[in-house]
């Protein structure tokens, strides 16, 4: 079992919880992954760790309630536990040789774009961070983000924090403007990782961007991860999750995670039915 | 006087109409009578041929000599001496091309029913037998075990009995490997699965989920640990795809994710269980071995009307078991055989609608000396099916060779080994089980386990401290 030893609220749907998980913990390195089960019903998912500590032998996990699983997650407090907890998996960023980058996080994908900030930061990189949210009442991890990065540029796509419009306006605003990036890492929304991609494209910088694909064991055994990548099946979760933007095909991507838009419906009316009684007993 | 009886007692089964439609066991077992009655078939003869043919070496006529007598608890005694998992082996294992293919009982008539014995006799056990643990003498000296499948539990097992300290790391967060996520419920019980398992545990066998290892930790890591042997049974995990066009519509599975969906994470009790699984009304299931069946009647358990094998040579060269084959056909499975994907076509949202098929003929034989299959030219058509599941093999998973370095592998990942000993390139490093051969059976990934273990023993003994 694995101990929940911090619970934070970081919007009314994004949650951070702080996981104790010592063999996690000692590996793991930013663009990794673990999967985990809540109960014995549960479902194996795939979140990407949001940061670990190898001394206390925590990891950290942030997440937003978008189906039964995340939602039950949500739910759970200090002190519980964890069914099954395993990582690191997948293989981590590789940041060599690099002077200049720009970090992009497009709402939750801001909690995974975090430890790759924080870590091309503490290898002396220069990073300027562009995160971007729907409001100002969406806006997770600001502090941490600017602690990490040279300059931070928060957008909203209603403008609600006086600074409207997406993360490809800020980034293609600071390559007109001479910036001169030597990578770009894009995390969020696939359709924010595919637009972001054919915007850096034009301008040959390399992207990279991490898949969170549906899977169930993330050990290359069930390969319902698949991505195409420059025309070539991978599977995310031992060849990714990080890919290079310009050669995955988004377009399957969005429709492979449509699969299972039923039974998750299907799996919140259960939830629906639950409220009230105890959720995880 | 032996019964001279030229048929096996029949095996009890659920009829097909009622079994295709829930996931309880398809077979129901003997009877005390019938088991009784089976044994008294058994010649005893002098040369024993059926225990050369049992990869773990089963003193098949002393036991079902027991069984005749009623003896059941001396029985399970006598077939526990040389395998862990007996109830697993009477329901899984291919006796028709091991121990009963050479029963003298087989040259005029059926062969004994070894595998329905043996199942008895391990059924009647865990229903009535309680369970000895004599713990040897400890030798104190640790064994790493990688993979709780048939090899590893069976490596684990016989070193424990040794005196050996053994740990088994399981990636899952249950231990079982192919027999939790691989083999239906309706032909191996996760209970009795489970049960077997409590079982090497009670010889002192620790078991730690959640541990992929070469993630986690390296095998390197696992010998600075104090592990001082480690045997490799982390099974064929790696599905293999067929490469052709709309291999990653929606609706398409491997056969692992469809069987791990299904078996491991229960999902053909969604939404009672998390884990969602999709099966429309038509469905292809391209391959003709064990996985195969397994993943066609399990697709028609949870509701398909029709489902399809598709297989691109004839009947006679189907790699499954005849009675899996049996067993699917009188379940309503339909065979298309000498057929052969060309590609998966998909709705314009990515969905699959159907698959095109060419006939094949047979040729000349091939390498594998079965005749190989040819195209008819001009003999594509369509199947419409909306759920496509790929049962055409699995290779090792590259997890531990990515990150062992000095272990050698096969250009296809299999870990190379040496056959009498299981020992691999590096120095205290064991392998067993489909992690060497690719995928093949419960069976002989358990004869490797054993072979292993017994080898380890001596590794170790031999081993200056």
């Amino acid at each position: 079992m694995f101990k929940i030893v911090r619970k934070e609220v970081l919007n009314p749907s994004v949650k951070l919880l702080e996981i104790e998980a010592p063999h996690v913990a000692r590996k793991a390195e930013p663009g990794q992954f673990i999967i985990l089960r809540v109960n014995e019903e549960g479902e194996r998912i795939p979140l990407t760790i949001a940061d670990y500590d190898r001394s206390k032998g925590t990891v950290t996990i942030i997440f937003q309630e978008v189906g039964y699983t995340t939602k039950i997650l949500g739910e759970m407090e200090e002190g519980q536990e964890l069914m099954d907890f395993v990582g690191p998996l997948g293989v981590a960023s590789h940041f060599d040789g690099l002077k200049k980058v720009a970090v992009i996080g497009g709402g939750l994908g801001t909690a995974i774009a975090y430890p790759q900030a924080k870590k091309l930061h503490s290898l002396g990189v220069e990073v300027d961070s562009i995160i971007g949210f729907r409001n100002k009442d969406l806006i997770i991890l600001e502090k941490e983000m600017a602690a990490v990065s040279d300059r931070l540029f928060v957008a909203t796509d209603d403008g609600s924090n006086g600074n409207k419009g997406f993360v490809t306006d800020v980034l293609k605003n600071l390559i007109e403007q001479g910036n001169k990036y030597d990578m770009v890492v894009a995390i969020g929304p696939l359709i924010m990782m595919k637009v972001v991609s054919n915007l850096t494209k034009q301008y040959g910088i390399k992207t990279v961007v991490s898949m969170n694909p549906v899977m169930i064991d993330g050990t290359g055994m069930c390969g319902g991860c698949r991505v195409t990548v420059g025309g070539k099946t991978k599977f995310a979760c031992v060849d990714g999750p990080d890919f290079d933007g310009h050669e995955v095909d988004f377009d399957e991507a969005i429709r492979r995670q449509q699969m299972y838009k039923q039974e998750e419906k299907r799996a919140m009316e259960k939830h629906e039915c639950r409220l009230g009684g105890t959720v995880n007993g | 006087m032996a019964n001279m009886s030229l048929n096996k007692v029949k095996m009890p089964e659920q009829e097909p109409n009622t079994r295709n439609k829930n996931f309880l066991e398809v077979a129901l077992g003997y009877t005390e009578e019938m088991a009784r009655e089976e044994a008294t078939r058994c010649l005893n003869c002098k040369n024993r041929p059926c225990v050369s043919g049992c990869p773990v070496n089963v003193k098949i006529p002393d036991f079902i000599a027991l069984v005749a007598e009623g003896k059941f608890e001396e029985a399970y005694d006598k077939i526990r001496e040389t395998n862990s998992l007996p109830a697993i082996c009477g329901r899984v294992c291919p006796q028709e091309s091991q121990c009963e293919s050479l029963c003298v009982r087989g040259k005029k008539g059926e062969s004994v029913g070894i595998g329905r014995l043996e199942r008895y006799v391990a059924d009647w056990f865990m229903a009535n037998g309680k369970p000895k643990v004599d713990r040897p003498a400890k030798v104190n000296k640790k064994v790493a075990v990688v993979g709780s499948g048939p090899a590893g539990l069976t490596c684990a097992g016989d070193l424990a009995k040794l005196g050996y300290d053994v740990t088994i790391f399981e990636a899952f967060h249950v231990p079982g490997g192919v027999l939790m996520y691989g083999i239906p419920e309706f032909r191996l019980p996760k209970t009795l699965v489970q049960k077997e398992i409590e079982n090497v545990k009670a010889l002192g066998v620790e078991i730690k989920t959640n541990m992929v290892i070469g993630k986690v930790l390296s095998l390197d890591e696992l010998m600075e640990e104090g592990y001082e042997a480690v045997f490799v049974g982390s099974g064929a995990g790696l599905p293999s795809f067929l490469g052709i066009p709309g291999e990653n519509l929606n609706g398409v599975y491997s056969a692992n994710e469809f069987l791990t969906r299904v078996n491991l994470m229960k999902a053909y009790k969604f939404p009672e269980y998390d884990t969602p699984i999709k099966v429309g009304k038509n469905v292809a299931v391209v391959g003709g071995g064990n996985v195969a069946m397994d993943a066609a009647r399990s697709a028609k358990r949870l509701g398909a009307e029709n489902v399809y094998i598709i297989y691109r040579r004839s009947e006679a060269e189907l790699p499954a078991r005849l009675e899996e084959v049996h067993h699917a056909k009188e379940e309503g499975i339909i065979f298309k055989l000498l057929n052969n994907p060309k590609q998966i076509i998909g709705t314009e949202d990515g969905w699959v609608k159907g698959i095109e098929c060419l006939e094949m003929e047979l040729g000349e034989p091939d390498s594998s000396g079965r005749r190989r299959p040819v195209p008819k030219e001009g003999s594509e058509h369509v199947i419409d099916v909306e759920t496509v599941i790929i049962a055409i093999g699995q290779t090792p998973n590259p997890l531990i060779k990515s990150t062992t370095p000095g272990l050698a592998t096969q250009k296809w990942g299999g870990i190379i080994v040496e056959e009498e000993t299981g020992a691999t390139s590096k120095k205290g490093v064991y392998a067993g089980g489909d992690a060497v051969t690719g995928a093949a059976t419960v069976i002989l990934a358990m004869g490797a386990g054993k072979k292993a273990a017994k080898a380890i023993d001596q590794y170790l003994k031999s081993k200056k401290d």
